[in-house]
């Protein structure tokens, strides 16, 4: 199965219609995409407007790969259970978000070598055709780097400790 | 008072911010917390621990943010943590704000997703977090924000 999700704040209908697009073309039928607070309706894929946690969890755990918008939220589950992940950054012109901050987070987990990036839906349907390259990431733990957890720690033991 | 552990209030908005929290909890161990999100599903995430929700006032609508403002500050009140704790995004600046208000130690982890620039949040609380981090080395500034690393 692939997993799209965009989050559960906005929509974003320019992915979800891509990939619904893109399954049709190809006949691919093993598609479930979580679309978030939208009127608009998939017709060739499986669709929920929202999942809580667990059922999120539970989608992400059994796809193959994972298509989203470039929250973090998104991204770092996705890395944590080493799932291949595809994402398309929302647009602050297009309104999909207040600014373009997701633009610049795709490039730079991109750089990362943590995500493959579709710039926009004309890349989109490449990407899509690519997925099945797209090898399982290496898992990340679940916890921050062991220096945040650190300056942490010693920032919060200053107001006398545990 | 003898067995008074410090507390932590530790708050964020939806999807990657609270996921960025969750991140950071092997430091608070040995710590009384009290997570405070904007969605209720995320209480399996922190079974056991005390858990509040918030209104959303994360597209900064006025009614909606003066509701969560005065939930935030009824739980600062009744909780009277010793740090709060935030990786963003509105409801953090809230309970930033308000905590050094009541006396709190205050904590700003701006999200990794702000890669090019500091968030507008993370700009505001400046001046009222006592630790102010970023996660990308290159944002770091004098006078903060620090880099300190990551959570992943």
């Amino acid at each position: 199965m692939i997993f799209v999700t965009v989050g559960a704040q906005m929509p974003f209908d320019r992915l979800v219609k891509g990939v619904d697009e893109w399954a049709a073309a190809r006949g691919i039928g093993e598609v479930f995409a979580q679309i978030g607070p939208t009127d608009w309706r998939p017709r060739h894929v499986g669709w929920t407007n929202f999942l809580d946690v667990r059922e999120f969890k539970s989608k992400m755990s059994e796809a193959r790969a994972v298509i989203a918008h470039a929250g973090m939220g998104s991204i770092i589950t996705a890395l944590e259970l080493g799932k291949p992940i595809l994402v398309m950054p929302r647009r602050g012109v297009l309104r999909e978000t207040r600014n373009d901050h997701q633009v610049a987070t795709a490039e730079r987990f991109r750089e990362l070598g943590r995500v493959a990036v579709a710039m926009n839906e004309e890349e989109l349907p490449h990407k899509l055709d690519e997925l099945s390259g797209l090898l399982p990431a290496d898992r990340i733990g679940p916890y921050a780097s062991e220096q945040l957890l650190g300056a942490l720690r010693r920032f919060l033991a200053g107001t006398g400790g545990p | 008072m003898g067995d008074h552990r410090n507390c932590i209030l530790a708050i964020a908005s939806g999807g990657g911010h609270w996921v960025q929290l969750l991140r950071l909890r092997p430091a608070f161990e040995g710590y009384d917390l009290v997570y405070v999100t904007v969605n209720q599903t995320y209480r399996t995430d922190v079974a056991g621990e005390r858990f509040h929700v918030v209104k959303d006032g994360t597209r900064w609508n006025p009614l909606v943010l003066i509701v969560m403002a005065a939930q935030v500050l009824c739980l600062l009140i009744r909780y009277r943590p010793d740090v709060v704790l935030s990786t963003g995004a509105a409801p953090g600046y809230m309970g930033l704000r308000l905590g050094k208000l009541l006396g709190a130690r205050t904590v700003w982890m701006d999200s990794i997703a702000n890669v090019e620039h500091v968030s507008l949040s993370c700009e505001k609380v400046r001046g009222h977090a006592d630790l102010l981090l970023t996660q990308w080395p290159h944002l770091a500034r004098e006078g903060g924000p620090r880099y300190e690393g990551a959570v992943i």
